[in-house]
């Protein structure tokens, strides 16, 4: 398995993202830059947080014209594994593979700080290996980052079992008090319906390294390698 | 204006509405040889101003110690200060102000600031891994001070959090002397190896000058001399001299630069801030003992009409000045369109000392680099200073000229939900303090912020201190707390202090009384920096922060010489945090209590006395404190560890209780008054946090450093109890404390 990380001009997450999967959990990882087209044998697609190219216009909206997009959107469309995370997932609702958007934060304010996630999905291959009764401590920070998605589509998420994680505060209740940004159904994460695509707000890199007391976000990566092992 | 009104010859009005004075008009003609035409006139006029020159600190300045066993690069002697933290590798590190265009246009103003700070951090070859940011604004009661927070608040975080930097510390105070003019200054830390700084140096005659990054605007033009000057009601006319930020560009601008520190092809680097192409050319210049011959034509404009003085004195944004090795130019420029950007061959290096500026071939300027800068011809002067009547006045308050509040409960609760003490979380959260997985202080919060290192086995730690209230009060022994706190907090976090920065905000130095702040400032800052053995990195001065009034006074912002003290953990398993950890734990204070309330945010806000003689501070006090503290930490004694500054030791102590939601029952002492013991702000205080099974180890060691320690009481499961008076539960405390700035922000 080998894992290919985006670097948009104006990502930074990306060296995060890196660190995380060669140097904490000892997988191969390749930077994918913008400009070519090659995805180096990447089985596993990231994208990274950021802001990609200034998100000047809307967050996400120009870094899927790029020329690596074509080779991702063609991998992704072909079954290949494809996250994004923060920006990353801005990228993949703009370019329409995961359902609904993101839009800004109900105060219009750019928020960081912890948050609690809890696993919603049995058969996500991020969520699967995680237990859904107990919230993961994953720190958010976005300005745009309020999950909206109309009824039908809610629906058919349901149905598919494409919600990956809903926010929620430390003894795992999910209501309005316990959701930062507005998202609709306290959604902060999603998949496509193929389950080959996935999108968070919640950084898990962030929470993945022992020196930084936070070590949830591993979890996430590790249902992912054990997830893939099982299908190996 | 053709290019012959830049030839034409300058006038003495045309000198002095740009800032210069008569004397120092003759003096560029005798320089020259000749009257100026206009345009040398201009760079000279921004050259020579206070932002650049330094003209009326720099003699003071020069009394600080510079010189310290881990310093790689000296003040002033590059872009920022370089200190040795060991395995091969350096930190650079500066703190500098965005005072005057934050004051007219916030949003834009501390963009910039943050832009123009990581700039010197990475045109130094450092890759920048923290920033801080230090903030003073006016009364919250007006409506302009919210406007203000608000547009400063979300310009840093903007800029920075596009750019990709953690915020992982600062702080935030408000009073009525910031009410027009607010203090915004910035602060960033960048790791490198040691052995590849790129210096800010020209060198090599025949070497092809470039300029890479952004093309250059008419914006920012004469920054320099703007922040020169005091903030009047006429200031909003000076809108064009604010700069405006792009952090996009500065992403690709660092990656660009970074990379390209990593080949041969650089000779020297300087980023371009205050003054422009202007300023870089002349500092590299005079740096190398070369000159430079610079075709201003050749640089990419995003106007096209700009004239010769525009271009040289636009402080657009996001633009570095390059020294490349003669034949590799191919090097940069490969790199540079990897990233998009635009790096353009405008000159070369030549051997004469002079920089001569060329429009379309025709010479429009031409000055000896060496008679711009500070250090060479810029004019140095000294000032009178004189100690203000309030001194004296404030020196004769004592504890009993107010009396004791009957219900120190209620005390508390203002406190509480006083903006100056409350949290900052409002603030805080519109930064991303996280990005670079390197934030140590996100799950365990200390005195001051700790950083990782990643692949060592060390961290960095890293604070701003200083409050300005005692400075105001005694500017000597005040700047000595500031810099005493700021090394407390580096202790207390596990780290051992190393340098500092500093920031220096004052009035107009043309002001005695304003100058003997100032003076008094270097005096004890000189001082306490010699004991700490933290030499003085770097910073800037910015004078002129005071609002002209209608009848021709002014009033002074609070003298505000803002400390950015660098420390290191070699082992980064002594970080220690603040946060209360288990229920039963002993509280101990380490330090006397005093029964002293001067200066206090308490004696200040709730009886309303702001002239009063600093806190108590011993230096050799607080040194005894600090070097049993570093022990403990070492032997692993205490769980937590928090110093007692603003607010006082309730406020301390609350703090250590709302991370895991504990509380504290304690007995006050009956030798001070109950305000004096609980909300006093005597300096050389820590409050510890101590397993019972380890009291006796605990008392030993402090027994052997010989310093005064108190059992206060225990940890609690929520409870907040004083001398069994009930203050409430953390859980209710807490809201107090955490959303009065939000709520007041929302109103």
């Amino acid at each position: 398995m080998k894992f290919g990380v985006v670097v948009f001009p104006g990502s930074n997450c990306d060296e995060d993202m890196v660190y995380v999967l060669q140097d904490i959990l000892g997988q191969e990882v390749e930077r994918l830059w913008h400009k070519e087209r090659d995805l180096k044998g990447a089985d596993f697609i990231v994208l990274p947080g950021g802001f990609s190219y200034g998100d000047y216009l809307r967050s996400g909206a120009i870094a899927r014209f790029s020329p690596i997009m074509e080779d991702v959107i063609a991998h992704a469309n072909k079954g290949g594994y494809l996250i994004g995370v923060c920006n990353g997932f801005q990228v993949l609702t703009e370019a329409n593979l995961v359902p609904g958007a993101l839009l800004h934060n109900t105060n219009r304010k750019f928020i960081c700080q912890n948050t609690f996630l809890l696993p919603q999905s049995a058969t996500a291959l991020p969520t699967k290996g995680l237990d859904p009764k107990v919230p993961l401590k994953i720190p958010i920070a976005h300005g745009e980052g309020n999950y909206f998605a109309d009824d039908q589509t809610l629906m058919e998420m349901d149905d598919n079992d494409q919600v990956l994680f809903r926010y929620c505060n430390e003894a795992g209740k999910i209501n309005e008090d316990t959701n930062p940004n507005g998202s609709v159904e306290n959604i902060a994460g999603v998949m496509n319906k193929n389950g080959n695509v996935f999108g968070m707000m919640p950084h898990p890199e962030r929470a993945s390294d022992l020196d930084l007391g936070n070590t949830d976000g591993r979890q996430i990566f590790e249902s992912i390698l054990t997830g893939l092992l099982e299908k190996a | 204006m053709s290019t012959t009104a830049a030839l034409e010859i300058a006038t003495l009005e045309q000198a002095q509405e740009m800032g210069l004075t008569p004397e120092e008009f003759d003096h560029i003609s005798q320089i020259l040889g000749r009257t100026p035409n206009f345009t040398e006139m201009c760079v000279y006029s921004v050259m020579w101003s206070e932002h650049c020159s330094y003209k009326n600190s720099i003699k003071w300045l020069k009394t600080l110690p510079k010189d310290g066993p881990h310093m790689l690069v000296k003040a002033g002697e590059e872009n920022a200060g370089l200190v040795d933290i060991g395995d091969g590798l350096a930190c650079a590190f500066k703190i500098e102000s965005h005072n005057h265009p934050s004051a007219i246009e916030p949003y834009q103003g501390a963009a910039t600031g943050v832009g123009g700070i990581n700039r010197d951090i990475f045109t130094m070859g450092a890759r920048p891994i923290a920033q801080l940011n230090s903030l003073r604004f006016g009364s919250l009661d007006h409506p302009r001070t919210k406007w203000l927070l608000e547009g400063v608040v979300k310009g840093i975080g903007d800029y920075g959090n596009a750019f990709g930097i953690p915020v992982v510390g600062g702080e935030v105070f408000f009073d009525e002397s910031y009410q027009v003019n607010p203090l915004v200054n910035a602060m960033s830390a960048g790791i490198m190896k040691s052995d590849q700084m790129i210096s800010a140096t020209a060198a090599g005659p025949g070497n092809p000058v470039y300029i890479v990054g952004s093309a250059t605007g008419k914006d920012g033009i004469q920054g320099a001399s703007f922040a020169s000057k005091d903030i009047t009601e006429d200031s909003a006319n000076d809108l064009p001299s604010v700069q405006v930020g792009d952090p996009f560009q500065e992403k690709l601008l660092l990656e660009a630069t970074l990379e390209l520190g990593n080949t041969d092809a650089v000779v020297g680097m300087q980023d371009m801030g205050a003054a422009g192409i202007t300023c870089s050319t002349s500092e590299m210049s005079a740096a190398g003992e070369v000159g430079m011959d610079i075709q201003l034509d050749k640089v990419p404009l995003r106007q096209d009409d700009m004239k010769p003085f525009e271009i040289l004195l636009s402080e657009s944004q996001e633009r570095m000045l390059v020294v490349v090795e003669k034949g590799k130019e191919q090097i940069v420029e490969d790199i540079f369109e990897k990233w998009d950007l635009n790096a353009e061959n405008i000159g070369v290096v030549t051997d004469t000392g002079i920089i001569r500026y060329y429009m379309h071939d025709e010479l429009v300027s031409e000055i000896p680099a060496e008679s711009l800068v500070l250090g060479g011809g810029a004019p140095i002067y000294e000032r009178e200073y004189k100690e203000p009547a309030y001194f004296a006045e404030g020196q004769k308050f004592t504890i009993d000229q107010v009396e004791e509040p009957k219900d120190v409960v209620i005390v508390a609760r203002q406190m509480l939900s006083n903006p100056n003490i409350a949290s900052k979380k409002w603030v805080a959260e519109q930064y991303d303090s996280m990005v670079g997985t390197a934030n140590m202080g996100t799950n365990r919060p200390s005195d001051a912020a700790v950083v990782n290192i990643k692949g060592t086995n060390k961290a960095i730690s890293l604070t701003v201190d200083c409050n300005a209230r005692y400075v105001n009060n005694d500017p000597e022994k005040g700047t000595m707390i500031a810099v005493a706190e700021a090394a407390r907090n580096i202790v207390c976090s596990g780290g051992e202090p190393s340098a500092i920065t500093n920031c220096l905000n004052f009035g107009n130095p043309y002001n005695p009384e304003v100058y003997w702040q100032f003076v008094g400032a270097i005096k004890g800052m000189s001082a306490a920096c010699e004991r700490f053995k933290t030499p003085v990195t770097g910073g800037n001065v910015s004078f002129y922060n005071q609002t002209a009034k209608e009848d021709g006074s002014a009033s002074p912002v609070f003298p505000t010489p803002t400390i950015g003290m660098l420390g290191v953990l070699k082992d980064k398993s002594t970080h220690t945090t603040l946060d209360f950890k288990y229920k039963g734990d002993l509280i101990f204070l380490m330090g006397e209590s005093q029964n002293d309330i001067n200066s206090s945010e308490y004696l200040a806000s709730i009886h309303g006395i702001k002239h009063s003689p600093a806190p108590h501070f011993d230096m050799e006090e607080e040194v005894a404190i600090q070097n049993c503290v570093k022990a403990l930490i070492k032997e692993n004694f205490i769980n937590a560890a928090h110093d007692i500054s603003d607010g006082g030791l309730f406020v301390a102590m609350l703090e250590m209780g709302l991370p895991n939601g504990l509380g504290f029952d304690i007995v006050s002492d009956s030798e001070v008054r109950k305000d004096a013991f609980l909300f006093g702000e005597s300096q050389s205080r820590v409050i510890l946090t101590v397993t019972e099974d380890y009291e006796e180890q605990f008392l030993d060691l402090v027994g052997e450093h010989n310093v005064p320690v108190t059992l206060l009481g225990h940890v609690t499961q929520g409870k907040v109890v004083v001398d069994d008076d009930h203050f409430g539960f953390v859980k209710d405390l807490r809201g107090l404390y955490e959303n009065t700035l939000g709520d007041i922000m929302s109103k």
